[in-house]
């Protein structure tokens, strides 16, 4: 899937993460902020990049700012950022590309 | 065959922002015998579709151990309902909760795209139940046939604010602008065989009023109550949880009943009251309530 403009999804309340995708130069670009850096930093990495991955997003700047979300919210705000970015919101394919 | 869950033990059903991470991540420590996952007010407009991704995400990979996960939908006249429905049935909700339910067409029109997604996802067509909340006066009027319009509805709910701002008039505490609602849905749903739900009490710092309000809609044969704080879980589930006393009684009750059927005996007395067949289904609900709560010990 291509970042067709910016988008932003999640909070930075207490167990949830701000995600912030845009169009990338070519590259995966991943920033992290994170309360909880030190312990998780690498499994949300992971996650970050799986998720990606599997929506097949290659070319994008993201910025994650976490405030020790579990994987299944890192996992739904990313999936919502991107989808927002190209503007679907309907027809979703809840267990295909998003599970 | 009716679904195994229809008639479950649904004392409390606790609403929970489906959007917030931090309320749907472990929510069933509280003990709620079902939770609300809310696609609907508590949920901003610009967070709707937000919110629907939390939801996937929390139904396939947090645990909720036995609590029932229902999910309230939008209502039918938002763009919203369609794509909730997708995602609870993707998700595996064991049930969906229809907002602002104004008749039988509107459960009707919510199943076929419930049975549509089963299909989509793999779900066991049937598999995804529902429940009713009626939200205004013409939704409490046609109780009957909504109860009655679809096998996989297992009860229906009064929404109050909403149900008394239609009425043009608001909560009051005393509950005299909720009687007539309460008392036509309750019979409603027995005269139909389903469940009765009754609406949230939002005064959290009043749990002396919360527990009369409890008090009262037991008495009057609900079957729950909708509660928004988990402090109000315990008060619920102690006054629609069977005594000992209660149960004792109730097993008498269904022995001597047993026994004097046998013997050809209609109408005796135990522990000073006359009893007669009248009294044996409401003997055995009360076993049979004392069991789903996990409160009996007998052998009936």
């Amino acid at each position: 899937m291509e970042i067709k403009k910016p988008a932003i999804a999640g909070t930075l309340e207490s167990s949830d993460c701000q995600v912030a995708v845009e169009a990338g130069n070519g590259t995966v670009d991943f920033s992290l902020d994170s309360t909880v850096i030190n312990q998780f930093g690498y499994q949300i990495r992971e996650v970050v990049l799986d998720t990606l991955k599997r929506l097949n997003v290659d070319n994008v700047k993201i910025t994650v700012v976490d405030k020790g979300a579990l994987d299944c919210t890192i996992k739904a705000r990313i999936e919502c950022a991107v989808y927002r970015a190209n503007d679907i919101t309907e027809n979703l394919p809840w267990g295909g590309v998003i599970r | 065959m009716s679904h195994p869950d229809k008639k479950r033990l649904r004392r409390t059903m606790m609403f929970l922002n489906a959007q917030k991470p931090g309320l749907i991540k472990d929510p069933y420590i509280y003990g709620a015998d079902s939770i609300m996952l809310d696609l609907e007010d508590a949920v901003a407009e610009s967070q709707k579709d937000s919110a629907r991704y939390s939801l996937y995400h929390a139904l396939k990979e947090i645990n909720y151990r036995k609590t029932e996960r229902v999910v309230r939908i939008n209502g039918l006249d938002t763009p919203h309902w369609q794509e909730d429905i997708r995602v609870c049935v993707a998700g595996g909700a064991d049930a969906i909760r229809i907002a602002k339910t104004e008749s039988a067409r509107d459960v009707l029109t919510v199943e076929e795209h419930v049975l549509a997604a089963e299909q989509e996802f793999g779900r066991e067509e049937g598999s995804t139940l529902l429940m009713a909340a009626l939200e205004s006066c013409r939704g409490v009027l046609n109780t009957l046939e909504i109860c009655e319009v679809s096998p996989r509805l297992f009860g229906i709910a009064l929404s109050g604010g909403d149900y008394t701002k239609d009425l043009q008039t608001s909560i009051s505490g005393t509950g005299v602008e909720l009687a007539g609602a309460r008392q036509y849905m309750i019979m409603a749903a027995r005269a139909a065989g389903v469940q009765c739900f009754d609406t949230v009490y939002t005064n959290l710092d009043d749990m002396a009023g919360f527990e009369q309000e409890v008090e009262m809609i037991h008495r009057m044969g609900f079957d729950g109550k909708s509660v928004v704080n988990p402090r109000q879980i315990a008060v619920v589930h102690k006054i629609f949880t069977p005594g000992k006393k209660d149960i004792i009684f109730a097993e008498k009750v269904v022995r001597e009943i047993d026994e004097k059927k046998a013997q050809g005996i209609g109408v005796f007395t135990v522990d000073g009251k006359m009893i007669d067949i009248a009294f044996y289904d409401g003997a055995k609900r009360i076993i049979g309530l004392a069991k789903a709560s996990g409160v009996y010990e007998g052998d009936l």
